[in-house]
């Protein structure tokens, strides 16, 4: 599968994003990377370009919800709603569920097993939220 | 028996003894505490005279609400503040800026204009209260806001302690709050310590950081190798402006982590001191002493945290305290136990503060310099640290130098692929870390539940804005207007920028005005995106 990773709005710990990256290419899939400081309508067009099946977003500064809405609206716009979204970061367990309602097909909060990460991306089934509820880290995942 | 490497790859015996000290001079290498080289740490009695500073990060909405946390830690016993701003001053963007948007006040405190940097300070006596500014792409402006809130106070000049981090070099490596390219960028770095050294003489017009590096992924030994080479890049760019290097280098300070095991870490620290008092003096020719003296901040990484029943991070931030103190720290601050989740509550804010206190005042720790200095394993991890440091600073040479390993991006790659394989060995167990890879209980869950977190006002960005419309109003608009044109006209040359940019706060131009003035001129930095 092709995968983007990105960093949208101004927070610039790519840490995660880069050790993902890292990963999922070691697991046999093509990644690219944005770099930091994209914006939503920056990433729309560059998973558009890049014709990505997944866009894993990796927010470390707190504005998670907004970020995500937006480019889930954007794909969402662009004819591209097919694309599943992923979120990563600081992501506190209060805004779990709100990231799913908006669509996000995963959510990473801090401290996932790396494997559990790639298992969810090897699926391939991610761009359809009905079928990924149970694709989160096998271990029952607390304060969620 | 098992293997054992410490992070930076050094294998450690089952026990040490005088024969891993032979073919040492342990008195000339590890000498006297405030002595050269400074292995045992930079002040003959320490702790005896002078405690480590408490300086806890703390910055969040308003100015007027991070006033009100800075007054309360003061009130607990905290000495000095160390501030956070959020993203978009961190970047230069007004709080009106469509792309702040979500971001206003949420990291740290927001500011736009110099009249929010008053409020920061309101009540609080610049001349006795030394303020760390984690400032750095925006460096230059900030201070100047910093600068014009002591003078109006009426503080003097040669009364007035801060310390921009002002560390450009590691934003590129790892903290991401660059703004220009590489080189207008260290031209700003290069100005603010000229022009503090020259008018604010107990300023510390830099911190350099190792920490953040770390925070990114690199070893305990490249994190002190990047921090000594950032350290020789800076003290090269004010050679090249005609500055000795006694004029500004006694005021050059550091920013350095320790986590993780608690004898290397020491180790690090001691190495490091020997290694930068040896630089100085031996090739930049330093005469004073105190332009030899590695003065650092050691804080905790928040790394060294988890997620996973966060009541265990009190007892890590302990040991990290424990750490610092036994690493020579001049200041110290402390990650929060609920450092995973979100930026800190209050409550999680006294406890590491009371932290370090039962550190200095319970634990002994603070009763004697160096109490680790001659034993066996501490004297050859130290000077096993030193060699793989050096060899370290032999491989950044090998990228060209710290400034083209970063134009290239070739040093952000090495940390990246370090960060990859610390996850690797986390994951295989080889790195323990209780209730993640190893004591993983039931018990877990409900901890991690009953964690009080912070909660983000999301009416601060409304109020930052309003107050920003209301500066914009009352401010004479011609003047800033001149102010930015003559910062914009001088940024096309080759004068030291901070007058102009002092000019421009004075008059109330905003962060987002200024920066727009400068980008004009110098342009964006375009990453070397890779993984």
């Amino acid at each position: 599968m092709k995968i983007l990773i990105a960093k949208p709005g101004l927070d610039g710990h790519d840490r995660g994003a880069k050790v993902v990256a890292q990963a999922l290419r070691d697991a046999g899939h093509e990644v690219v990377y944005t770099g930091l400081k994209r914006t939503p309508e920056e990433i729309v067009a560059e998973a558009i370009q890049e014709d990505v099946g997944v866009v894993g977003l990796s927010i470390l500064s707190g504005a998670h919800l907004l970020l995500t809405r937006r480019v889930i609206e954007g794909l969402r716009a662009a004819g591209a709603g097919d694309v599943g979204v992923i979120v990563g970061g600081t992501i506190p367990p209060r805004d779990v569920e709100s990231l799913r309602a908006l669509g996000a097909a995963a959510i990473f909060p801090m401290s996932t097993p790396l494997t559990d990460i790639v298992a969810a991306f090897t699926t391939r089934r991610l761009g359809e939220p009905q079928d990924v509820a149970g694709l989160g880290p096998r271990r029952p995942r607390r304060a969620i | 028996m098992k293997d054992l490497r410490l992070n930076a790859g050094i294998p450690v015996k089952p026990s040490y003894g005088p024969e891993d000290l032979a073919g040492h001079d342990v008195d000339a290498e590890v000498g006297r505490p405030g002595e050269y080289p400074f292995t045992r740490g930079i002040h003959r009695a320490m702790y005896r005279e002078r405690l480590w500073t408490m300086r806890q990060y703390v910055g969040f909405g308003t100015p007027a609400q991070t006033n009100a946390r800075f007054k309360h830690l003061m009130a607990h016993g905290q000495d000095a503040l160390n501030v956070a701003f959020d993203l978009p001053t961190q970047l230069g963007l007004d709080s009106d800026d469509p792309r702040a948007e979500g971001e206003v006040g949420r990291v740290g405190m927001a500011v736009d204009t110099l009249a929010d940097m008053e409020a920061a300070f309101a009540g609080i006596p610049l001349d006795r209260v030394s303020v760390s500014l984690t400032i750095n792409g925006m460096a230059a402006p900030i201070t100047a806001m910093y600068y014009a809130v002591a003078e109006r106070q009426g503080v003097a000049a040669d009364k007035v302690v801060t310390t921009p981090q002002n560390d450009i070099l590691k934003e590129f490596i790892a903290r991401g709050t660059w703004v220009y390219p590489v080189e207008p960028s260290l031209r700003l770095v290069a100005d603010l310590i000229e022009f503090s050294a020259r008018r604010y003489p107990r300023s510390n017009p830099v911190s350099v950081c190792g920490y953040h590096i770390r925070e990114a992924g690199c070893t305990t030994a490249q994190e002190m190798a990047y921090g000594l080479a950032i350290a020789a890049a800076y003290v090269e760019l004010m050679l090249a402006r005609g500055m000795a290097v006694d004029d500004f280098a006694p005021r050059l300070s550091f920013n350095f982590t320790c986590w993780g095991k608690i004898f290397e870490e020491v180790a690090k620290f001691r190495a490091g001191r020997r290694l930068y008092a040896r630089m100085m003096r031996e090739r930049f020719g330093a005469t004073n002493p105190r332009s030899c003296m590695f003065r650092s901040l050691i804080g905790g990484g928040g790394s060294a945290f988890t997620a996973q029943e966060p009541e265990n991070n009190i007892v890590r931030g302990a040991y990290i305290a424990l750490t610092a103190a036994l690493s020579g720290a001049q200041t110290m601050a402390l990650p929060t136990y609920d450092e995973a989740y979100t930026i800190p509550s209050a409550k999680a804010q006294l406890i590491a503060l009371r932290t370090m206190q039962i550190c200095a005042e319970e634990s002994g720790a603070a009763d004697t310099a160096d109490p680790l200095g001659g034993a066996y394993y501490v004297e050859a991890l130290t000077n096993a640290m030193e060699e793989r440091i050096v060899e370290e600073l032999a491989a950044v040479e090998r990228m060209g130098g710290i400034v083209e390993a970063v134009k290239s991006g070739a040093i952000q790659a090495e940390v990246a692929r370090q960060a990859y394989l610390h996850e690797q060995r986390l994951a295989a167990g080889e790195i323990r870390k209780v209730a993640v890879n190893c004591h993983v209980g039931d018990a877990g869950a409900e901890a991690d539940r009953d964690v009080e977190l912070y909660a983000f006002d999301p009416t601060v960005a409304e109020a930052q804005v309003k107050q920003l419309a209301r500066v914009r109003a009352e401010r004479d608009g011609d003047a800033a207007t001149a102010a930015l044109r003559r910062l914009a006209d001088e940024a096309r040359g080759t004068a030291n920028l901070m007058p102009a940019i002092t000019e421009c706060v004075k008059a109330y131009a905003t962060l987002g005005e200024i920066n727009r003035a400068l980008k004009d001129v110098f342009g964006e930095h375009r990453e070397p995106v890779g993984f």
